[in-house]
């Protein structure tokens, strides 16, 4: 097993993602390639899950668009993602939000947590 | 085929220069001992006996100890002949991982998982009887005919039917190799390969 990990860290390019976790608001920077041309398309919604750890840890973010519910997972050490900012805290009591997909009115909402 | 023998760690994924991530797996190669050098004129062919992994010394019948000793080695645990070496091996040099590089193929054997009794749709790839409906209700996964009636009477052998599946040696090819630790006797791979973490596999170049 540690030989495992010490490959995923040879391989783990160094990011420097703020502390964020389920409940959270972030904004995803994602590069986008057409062709020859690179783009960044930004994508914000709430953290659902931080899934797996190390070199393979995912993170799955929710957002409602245009009235319909859109998730997106995002593997964290992607070269494709250009950055993450954290955009709000949520106060939350646990570590995966399943119910928000199911949730209406205002169970759907995540208070914002303080300190 | 020249080749080492190593011990599989496991599975993990990287990410490429593309930014694709890749499946790929940990196998622990060598140091391999060369424990017997076979020559066309003394053994009527020319191969190079290699061994891996320690053994005790009270688990290994007196044959062994007498192969191991002879290459001024301590007992190992696992023994395989490779063929086609490129430089002239001695008895009791030790090979490395440094035998591979990066970006070359190499084929990796290996004991496959066992999977106990499996019917004809896991072991053969048999596709089922095809409908769910229209009156099927308990023969989704049956394997059909196993043949004519009473001319020949009998089924015939080697008919594929149900029985032990895994546990048996499998080969696979192609694999690229996308790094070498030379100091920590590691080896990344493309891909899976057979058998259980832990268990030894041959990498043949």
């Amino acid at each position: 097993m540690d030989a495992i990990k010490f490959v995923e860290q040879e391989f783990t390019q160094e990011k420097n993602f703020p502390a964020f976790r389920a409940g959270d608001t972030v904004n995803v920077h994602y590069k986008i390639r057409e062709g020859n041309k690179e783009r960044i398309q930004q994508y914000q919604g709430i953290v659902l899950q931080r899934r797996n750890a190390g070199l393979n840890e995912t993170i799955t973010v929710r957002k409602i668009s245009n009235g319909i519910g859109v998730e997106r997972i995002f593997p964290l050490y992607s070269l494709n993602i250009d950055k993450i900012e954290l955009v709000g805290r949520g106060k939350v009591r646990r570590a995966r939000l399943f119910y928000l997909r199911a949730a209406k009115g205002k169970k759907a909402k995540v208070k914002e947590r303080r300190g | 085929m020249s080749g080492l023998i190593g011990k599989k760690l496991g599975m993990t994924s990287i990410f490429d220069a593309n930014g694709k991530q890749i499946p790929c797996t940990v196998i622990e190669v060598g140091p391999c001992v060369v424990t017997q050098v076979k020559t066309s004129d003394k053994d009527g062919y020319s191969a190079v006996q290699l061994a891996y992994g320690e053994a005790k010394e009270k688990n290994s019948p007196a044959p062994l100890k007498g192969i191991v000793a002879k290459a001024n080695t301590t007992p190992k645990s696992k023994f395989a002949e490779f063929k086609g070496f490129e430089q002239e091996l001695a008895l009791g040099q030790t090979i490395t991982v440094d035998l591979f590089a990066v970006g070359e193929f190499v084929d990796v054997v290996g004991t496959s998982k066992g999977k106990g009794f499996q019917g004809v749709v896991k072991r053969h790839g048999f596709s089922g009887v095809g409908m769910q409906t229209h009156g099927q209700h308990n023969r989704l996964r049956a394997p059909g005919s196993i043949g004519a009636s009473s001319d020949p009477s009998r089924v015939f052998k080697g008919m594929r039917m149900a029985g032990r599946t895994g546990g048996v040696r499998v080969k696979k090819t192609n694999l690229e190799i996308l790094k070498v630790y030379a100091e920590k006797n590691l080896l990344v791979v493309k891909g899976s390969v057979p058998g259980h973490k832990g268990s030894i596999v041959l990498i043949e170049k």
